[in-house]
């Protein structure tokens, strides 16, 4: 059961879980921290070979998937952190890796 | 009444036998004079199969406590022991332990904080974690701190409580001289304490739950020590309560304060731990002179016991209150200081002065304890100007 958290502006202090437990999983979802990013990865589909190791590196479940495929990245809860483009292989045929960092501006995809 | 065994031992082999008693999942501990001998016991009572305890030796004592939070957030009933600068290093996991409401029950075995490097008695260590909202329990004897430890472990786990607990006795005085004591036998102990009910335990794998959250940004740290505050507060009647069940089986009563003589007392001496038992005899030997002293044993500092004391010292001519550390650049000891506060409300306020003694296990001689009852019945009739604050023996 997902926890109710949505009148947390009015609870009391004995309202709050003991011991700032959070009695429930996956919450993390519900928050958006893609404003953290100073850089926001981008991928090149003619470059990508489909390796996944991004996918398997990424250490907030931002590279979204459909099927086997790498189709984008989840820019609400990306941090930035480029793993991913660091873990991304060159392709030799184009001399250069599909997933590059690029500093955020103020077009800020998605992000509140 | 259960049937219990009257055994000769030190004080700190009655703690290892409560902590084998309460068969704690988890101890994880690292050694230092004077606690040394309890963790060494443990270690023997797992190793002898006598008790199945996860031993955990660890690095230091902050690690000891970070292993003993890891287990207690796993959901383990957890004890350990330290003492003195072990106390000292644990301090950043204290916080810890009791912030994430882990009711881990620790032994301290009161040692003087260096330099001078010194292994001998004093409250500094215990006095320097006194805001760390760990309850805190003094023992005089080797008994009492055997009844603490075991009902340290029902306090803690208490759902109205859910802090830690610290169980003190004096380095040495208690924890190594061999003292008379009842031991209760090990099936009334365990029905005592109970099976333990974590709440949130992390290996609940059905209710998985998050711990050591941020709490930072939006001001919520001010709410849950709120919480804490409120906890600390309920622990008083849990702490009196535990006290009353303890009684019923073991025949031995506890009080959070406990008097001697303060029925008809005019002046009356407020000490902690070892040397209530040196003031206690001064003031039955000046009793039998038709002296009316009175003395007030502080057993329970955390949550501190203020309507008890204050019910105990009104109306009295004059107080000398005991400290074993001393707060410097305070007006006196941390004792004095929380024992006159308590007294600041009543409409009379009697005379009270500070006595700091012992330091580092210097000796408390009854001829130092006649002295200040001797001050006492000077400041009662108004003979002697009270002196805000005496290091009691000093050369």
């Amino acid at each position: 059961m997902k926890w109710d958290i949505s009148r947390a502006g009015e609870w009391k202090a004995k309202d709050f879980p003991i011991a700032c437990v959070i009695p429930t999983v996956g919450n993390s979802d519900d928050y958006d921290v893609g404003g953290w990013r100073s850089e926001r990865p981008v991928r090149e589909d003619d470059v990508c070979t489909q390796c996944l190791l991004c996918w398997i590196f990424c250490p907030d479940s931002s590279v979204v998937l459909d099927g086997e495929k790498v189709v984008a990245f989840d820019y609400e809860h990306c941090k930035g952190c480029g793993i991913c483009a660091k873990e991304c292989p060159t392709n030799p045929k184009f001399g250069r890796k599909a997933i590059e960092m690029i500093s955020e501006g103020c077009e800020l995809p998605g992000v509140k | 009444m259960a049937e219990q065994k009257l055994v000769a031992t030190t004080g700190n082999a009655l703690v290892a036998e409560a902590f084998r008693q309460i068969r704690p999942d988890v101890v994880a501990a690292y050694p230092i004079t004077p606690q040394s001998s309890i963790v060494e016991d443990i270690a023997k009572h797992v190793a002898s199969g006598r008790v199945h305890t996860n031993y955990v030796t660890t690095e230091s004592e902050h690690s000891a406590m970070s292993a003993c939070i890891g287990a207690s957030a796993a959901g383990a009933r957890v004890a350990t022991a330290t003492c003195g600068p072990g106390l000292a290093m644990m301090w950043e996991m204290l916080y810890i332990a009791s912030g994430m409401r882990l009711p881990i029950v620790m032994a301290n075995t009161n040692r003087a904080l260096s330099a001078p490097i010194n292994i001998h008695c004093d409250h500094s260590d215990v006095m320097g974690a006194r805001d760390s909202s760990w309850i805190t329990l003094f023992a005089e004897t080797a008994q009492e701190a055997y009844d603490n430890t075991i009902m340290a472990v029902r306090i803690a786990e208490h759902p109205d409580v859910l802090l830690p607990v610290m169980s003190c006795l004096d380095g040495f005085i208690t924890t190594h001289a061999v003292d008379r004591a009842c031991m209760l036998d090990d099936e009334t102990v365990a029905e005592f304490v109970g099976e333990y009910v974590p709440v949130n335990a992390l290996l609940d794998t059905e209710n998985p739950s998050s711990h050591g959250n941020f709490s930072g940004l939006g001001g919520l740290y001010f709410e849950f020590k709120a919480q804490q505050r409120a906890a600390m507060a309920r622990a008083s009647s849990v702490v009196a309560e535990v006290g009353e069940r303890f009684a019923a089986i073991s025949g031995r009563s506890f009080g959070m304060v406990e008097g001697w003589g303060m029925e008809d007392a005019e002046t009356a001496i407020v000490v902690i731990g070892s040397s209530a038992g040196n003031v206690r005899h001064v003031a039955r030997q000046l009793r039998a002179k038709g002296q009316k002293v009175g003395v007030l044993k502080i057993r329970c500092f955390r949550p501190f016991p203020v309507e008890e004391i204050r019910s105990a010292l009104r109306g009295l001519k004059a107080i000398a209150v005991l400290d074993r550390s001393d707060s410097f650049g305070a007006e006196g000891g941390p004792l004095y200081l929380e024992i006159r506060s308590a007294l600041y409300d009543l409409q009379e306020r009697p005379p009270v002065v500070n006595y700091v003694y012992g330091l580092g296990g210097a000796d408390v001689k009854l001829d130092l304890i006649e002295r200040v009852y001797s001050d006492l019945s000077g400041i009662a009739v108004d003979a002697v100007e009270p002196a805000p604050l005496t290091y009691l023996g000093i050369r």
